[in-house]
């Protein structure tokens, strides 16, 4: 495994929903073109909104420039089955259109896996093409991205002759590759998503070739007080030295007092669930942290905040 | 304009209300919401005031939840939580809660069973490489599982409310469109082009292409399996699409409502938006929108901004007059800093929060409000707790 996890060429960014998981695949392939790659991110869930966090206007299948040295776009499993047909099995154009297209939906609906290998088929072989020095796929969130990471294999399994059995074997090599290819899991330091996580850490060894690089634990909360510091906290909580607070500020102290108490046991809480992932997965994993952004904008600052974060913790 | 009068009247004020008048409540909502809790707060709440028997029907395997529900584990048969539960918590409940968790796979070969012509069909579809793929991993058919099952135990007759927790789907209507879905797939003009080899062995014009590149790209074995897995699930046609339109009428019945529950951060409220367009779109009936660890609003007070912003600009002078008050008084400036800032931190997600809620409160009959809880939710008590915060009234 390469020890910075930006020399990987392929990063898949997984993680339940509402962690983050998008920002964090933005932030890492912005941090990438900054560090001068030339950087594909690479939205695989159709919800279309990866070019949000880039503030560049919607995505399609056709890479496009966003940022210097970084582009985006989104899957099309239509638009990646018809490259596929052209590319790799040389399919004339007839063939290409019509029943075949349609008759596809249907068997990508019954056997799993098809419609998998070409979502994450279109990223890997930007790599093996070298079209890119890195690729950072937005893929699955927590419940489905095993099933997308070891489609090859399913496909492998169901299929024994004809050309879609050549075409998983380049693709199980690139993904099985640690060198080139890295699972990201973002979660936050909550019950759920920890759970998640550490579950789905288990699945990605037991039933992927790719390997799981880092976890990023998004939305950390900074911790408020040392321990002297809580011991003065709580001695200003006291009635008297309240009363004596609102007289010399002329207002309501407790509602700000309470708050700092809310976020002292909210950190609290968020530190223990952070230890229990810690001594849950592989201790060679690195976890990430990415603080808690208190502030009102969304898209392409947080993304940039999210990347200088990030930018800290991949350096030491 | 009488009808639109009458459903005023029908209007539920809350979630008592809601639930006293319906027999199906389906919760909704992205990933990490606390749906899965909310459903078991609801359903907890609806047993202990409500009485009759109330079933919560999982899909979450989450063991915290059954251990808080007094169970040691459950499966997808239907168990009883043991009053003690209750009774630990200081509430004696008028009624029964049980659990069921779905078991996506053993509902299918249920319902394989209930619609194949006969045993040696169902074996053979069973043992099909492709059904355990479609039972075990096909991501939709965790969606239609669950309404399909949602309705065998409606018919059943044997609870008086029954509150689901949806799958955590990518696209949170697909489970609503699954059995209409499911319903197209096995009526299509494909699926008959697909069995045709396996049928008769003489394939048509029209479908020759397809098959001379579907051999060159999946291989002749493939095509089999694909093909007789489709010939068999045709023998189950009817049985399906008659099932399939009956789930469907079941969710649009007038005794089924849905309950949306999100928290005030940006991807879930933009889900819950369009998941309260789609539900409106498809004529279901949008009963509440539970809205889940939502900061308090004493982060909104204008005479605590105040005092925060003061505490910040002017903190040694503050700390003066608490000087005799604490033991460690030359710490007090750097502390009365801390505190301003984490409150006026925090204001800035309250006030985002607010702006979220404004926009999101404007269609459902019912909104409850859940603050930040302290802490994970462990036992019936806790759930109860979270219970109450979203049974009353709220206007």
């Amino acid at each position: 495994m390469p020890a910075d996890l930006l020399d990987h060429k392929l990063l898949f960014v997984s993680g339940k929903g509402g962690v983050g998981k998008s920002t964090v695949a933005a932030a890492l392939a912005l941090l990438g073109s900054q560090r001068g790659k030339r950087t594909l991110a690479c939205e695989i869930d159709a919800k279309g909104n990866l070019a949000d966090f880039f503030e560049a206007g919607p995505t399609n299948y056709t890479p496009r420039e966003v940022q210097p040295n970084l582009f985006a776009m989104s899957m099309d499993t239509e638009a990646s089955l018809q490259e596929y047909l052209k590319l790799q099995m040389r399919l004339p154009a007839i063939a290409r259109i019509g029943p075949l297209a349609r008759a596809f939906e249907f068997v990508a609906t019954a056997a799993p896996g098809v419609r998998e290998i070409l979502t994450v088929g279109k990223p890997v072989w930007e790599v093996r093409e070298g079209n890119f020095d890195l690729v950072v796929v937005d893929a699955a969130a927590t419940g489905h991205i095993v099933g997308q990471l070891a489609a090859p294999q399913a496909i492998n399994d169901l299929v024994h002759v004809g050309l879609i059995r050549q075409q998983t074997s380049w693709l199980i090599d690139v993904l099985g590759n640690k060198e080139t290819t890295g699972l990201v899991v973002v979660t936050t330091p909550e019950e759920m998503p920890v759970n998640e996580t550490i579950e789905l850490a288990a699945r990605v060894e037991d039933e992927t070739d790719v390997a799981l690089s880092a976890i990023v634990v998004n939305r950390v909360l900074p911790e408020l007080f040392g321990r002297q510091e809580e011991e003065v906290f709580e001695e200003l909580r006291q009635p008297a030295a309240v009363a004596a607070l609102d007289d010399a500020t002329n207002g309501p102290v407790e509602p700000v007092m309470e708050g700092a108490r809310l976020a002292v046991t909210m950190r609290r809480t968020r530190t223990g669930h952070i230890e229990r992932l810690r001594t849950s997965v592989d201790p060679k994993i690195p976890l990430l942290y990415v603080p808690y952004l208190f502030m009102r904008a969304h898209g392409f600052r947080t993304t940039r905040q999210v990347a200088d974060a990030l930018s800290a913790e991949l350096s030491y | 304009m009488a009808p639109k009068r009458r459903k005023d009247d029908e209007r539920a004020n809350s979630l008592e209300h809601l639930l006293a008048a319906k027999e199906i409540a389906i919760v909704c909502g992205s990933g990490g919401v606390g749906k899965t809790t909310t459903a078991a707060a609801a359903g907890a709440m609806a047993a202990a005031s409500l009485g009759g028997k109330v079933l919560v029907v999982t899909v979450d395997p989450a063991r915290r939840l059954a251990n808080a529900l007094g169970l040691e584990g459950f499966g997808n048969k239907e168990k009883p939580v043991p009053a003690d539960a209750f009774k630990q918590a200081g509430v004696q409940p008028r009624g029964e809660l049980w659990a069921a968790m779905l078991d996506t796979k053993e509902s299918w070969d249920a319902l394989i069973h209930l619609h194949a012509p006969d045993e040696e069909t169902a074996r053979r579809i069973l043992e099909n490489p492709l059904y355990q793929n479609v039972s075990g991993r096909f991501v939709q058919s965790h969606d239609y599982i669950a309404m399909e099952r949602l309705y065998e135990i409606h018919t059943s007759g044997d609870y008086d409310l029954i509150i689901v927790d949806t799958p955590p789907t990518r696209n949170a209507i697909d489970f609503l469109e699954a059995p209409e879905r499911m319903a197209d797939f096995f009526s299509s003009r494909f699926l008959r082009w697909l069995t045709a080899p396996a049928r008769s062995r003489v394939i048509n014009f029209a479908s020759r292409p397809f098959y001379q590149i579907a051999d060159r790209i999946l291989g002749t074995q493939f095509l089999q399996d694909i093909s007789e897995f489709f010939m068999l699930f045709q023998t189950m046609y009817d049985g399906f699409v008659e099932r399939a339109r009956a789930v469907d009428r079941l969710l649009h019945d007038r005794r089924s409502t849905f309950i949306v529950v999100s928290t005030l951060e940006n991807v879930p409220v933009r889900e819950a938006e369009f998941f309260i367009d789609a539900l409106d779109d498809r004529n279901f009936h949008l009963g509440a929108l539970v809205l889940n660890k939502v900061l308090p609003t004493y982060f909104l007070d204008d005479g605590a901004t105040r005092v925060a912003q003061r505490l910040c600009a002017d903190a040694p002078e503050v700390a003066h007059a608490v000087e005799s008050l604490v033991a460690n008084p030359q710490m007090t400036p750097q502390v009365l800093r801390e505190v301003g800032e984490s409150y006026l931190n925090f204001q800035v997600v309250a006030k985002r929060e607010q702006e979220q809620r404004a926009e999101l409160a404007k269609t459902p009959e019912v909104v409850a409000t859940v603050p930040y809880f302290d802490s994970d939710i462990y036992d019936m008590g806790g759930l109860l707790d979270l219970g109450f915060q979203i049974w009353g009234r709220h206007d």
